[in-house]
């Protein structure tokens, strides 16, 4: 069943099109990578799904429904969530509040309640601390719960981000290059944690630059070039594709082209 | 523990106000203190405002004029009892501020600071210009306030009303921040996106974040003119705006009880001062200054912060 799909998505700005009809149709429960060469328009792409943009062209459909033009906080409260490539942490909170903010579209108490501390708000936060903590924990960084989330090393904020996406217990989660400035090691704990995320029914939509993640743990991928689908299909299709061979070696150095798919 | 670690602040608080007269030496004490509780309260709401959701408004005196003249004009020319009036000038500056936030919390940061300015000036203007109203430039005089058959007047009952009055807004700022609605505000503070893509209503969090703070402000300047007994333009003028602006951020931003120390240091500071007669405000600026160059985010949380370090 197709939980997220678009159709002929665009968007231009300034006279370039960015992301220039996309197609796209996402299986429930699958790990479904978005790749391409910098500037290909796979980030473009993610702040169309998630609402920051609103495309210029073309239609987004969630669980069936067209969520074209709706606000990313309409479609989290739909079940859509997601990470940003540059980190957007709360950083004057700590560790677990930027986790139970994740919890927002689960809270139902009003602003009124809040300032009167009403018994529900009680029972409210306490809940929500619960959920945070079992978020935390599945990353792994319940050890750091009460720390300020300054004090966090680079590795350790990106799978915060993604503990804070959970919280939100999204349908479809997006995540914008998790293993952008990681380790090796931090890289072994994001595939680890990614599984367990799909292994739990979550859909998981993936823009990613390490090619050996992107190949190990995706069912489909889908490679963008200049803003337009240059191939799809399994890891192994898209690897053996000689447009996307091509586009790799030519635009982006033989480096990568090689540790992709040497 | 004797007392819950989350009731510490209210009860030091608590205790601040019921024993802070043993220390009055005469009238003029219970004045300054209620001064500064009834700053402190605007002070409250704006911080949850800057300090929470991080938007800046440089035109809060603008409520505070609202509910100064609320107070003023309603017994003078409809005979309505005071305290009504109160409440009612509390509920139009939550709706001037509905009607006003709606269009102008678009804006961010700078934008949003002139565009409040802009306000703050415009309600100063209307009180100034409406003299059939307003008795122009010259202020009008405001009756006293009647509780039952109480007629609160003289500056040790407006103490005791300023400061139970404060403590009350102080606990509803305090839960708020414990709360699902003041931990989305914070989140706005730092990345509005992120917060968004959470399923925060930013626009909406904002707008109501803007109305509390007017209504605090509004309560304020209804006890302001109802404790002076008389009012002027200058309740809301811009200076009065900026002052409020300072004492969130010399008592410190996000801080609910830096509003309080703000709000002190910005009332006692300038009446300390009059010794010095000419360089009264040249060193008033200066002392402002210095604290802002050493305790930088302000008062309570950098020692806060001091304090924490040290006891480790």
């Amino acid at each position: 069943m197709t939980i997220l799909e678009t159709e002929q998505l665009a968007i231009g700005f300034g006279g370039v099109r960015a992301v220039d009809g996309v197609d796209l149709a996402v299986e429930r429960g699958e790990v479904y990578s978005i790749i391409g060469p910098n500037g290909s328009g796979k980030t473009t792409l993610f702040n169309l799904i998630s609402g920051i943009y609103v495309p210029s062209a073309g239609s987004i459909r969630l669980a069936g429904e067209n969520v074209t033009g709706l606000a990313p906080d309409r479609l989290a409260r739909r079940g859509l969530s997601r990470t940003f490539q540059n980190l957007q942490i709360f950083f004057r909170m700590s560790v677990l509040e930027n986790v139970m903010v994740g919890r927002h579209r689960h809270e139902t108490t009003g602003i009124l309640a809040d300032m009167l501390h009403w018994p529900t708000v009680a029972r409210q936060n306490r809940e929500t601390r619960k959920a945070a903590l079992v978020a935390l924990t599945r990353v792994g960084l319940a050890e750091a719960a009460e720390r300020p989330a300054a004090a966090l090393p680079y590795g350790a904020l990106k799978r915060l981000e993604i503990a804070r996406a959970l919280a939100s217990e999204p349908t479809v989660l997006l995540l914008d290059e998790p293993a952008a400035g990681c380790n090796p090691v931090e890289t072994q704990e994001l595939d680890r944690v990614i599984r367990s995320l799909v292994n739990e029914g979550i859909t998981v939509v993936l823009v990613e630059h390490d090619m050996r993640l992107v190949m190990n743990i995706s069912d489909r991928v889908h490679v963008l070039a200049s803003g337009r689908t240059l191939a799809q299909g399994t890891p192994r299709e898209v690897r053996t594709d000689p447009a996307v061979i091509e586009a790799y070696l030519g635009t982006h150095g033989s480096q990568e082209a090689l540790r992709a798919f040497g | 523990m004797l007392i819950d670690r989350r009731h510490l602040p209210l009860t030091a608080l608590a205790a601040i106000v019921v024993l802070a007269p043993l220390l009055f030496s005469s009238l003029y004490y219970y004045r300054i203190a209620a001064l500064v509780f009834i700053f402190a309260l605007a002070v409250v709401g704006l911080n949850l405002l800057m300090g929470f959701a991080g938007q800046v408004s440089l035109g809060h005196a603008g409520f505070l004029g609202i509910g100064a003249y609320a107070v003023a004009i309603g017994p003078t020319y409809f005979a309505a009892p005071p305290w009504a009036c109160l409440i009612a000038g509390a509920v139009l500056s939550g709706a001037v501020a509905f009607a006003v936030g709606r269009p102008i919390l678009k804006l961010r940061g700078h934008y949003l600071a002139v565009a409040t300015l802009g306000f703050g000036v415009l309600v100063s203007i209307v009180l100034t210009n409406e003299a059939g109203w307003t008795g122009g430039p010259d202020g009008m005089n405001v009756p006293h306030l009647v509780l039952f058959d109480w007629t609160v007047r003289g500056s040790a009952a407006w103490y005791w009303i300023a400061g139970v009055t404060f403590i009350g807004g102080f606990v509803l700022a305090e839960n708020l921040v414990d709360s699902p609605t003041g931990r989305a505000l914070l989140a706005i503070h730092d990345s509005e996106i992120a917060a968004r893509m959470l399923g925060v209503d930013v626009a909406r969090k904002k707008l109501m974040v803007f109305i509390i703070s007017a209504v605090y402000a509004s309560v304020a300047g209804s006890y302001l003119a109802l404790f002076d007994g008389h009012i002027t333009p200058d309740v809301a003028g811009f200076l009065r705006s900026i002052e409020l602006v300072a004492m969130v951020v010399l008592g410190g931003m996000g801080s609910v009880f830096g509003a309080l120390v703000g709000a002190a240091v910005l009332v006692v500071l300038p009446q300390a001062l009059t010794v010095f007669q000419d360089y009264e405000q040249a060193l008033l600026g200066l002392l402002i200054m210095v604290f802002m160059i050493f305790l930088r985010r302000g008062i309570v949380p950098t020692l806060a912060t001091a304090l924490a370090g040290w006891r480790r």
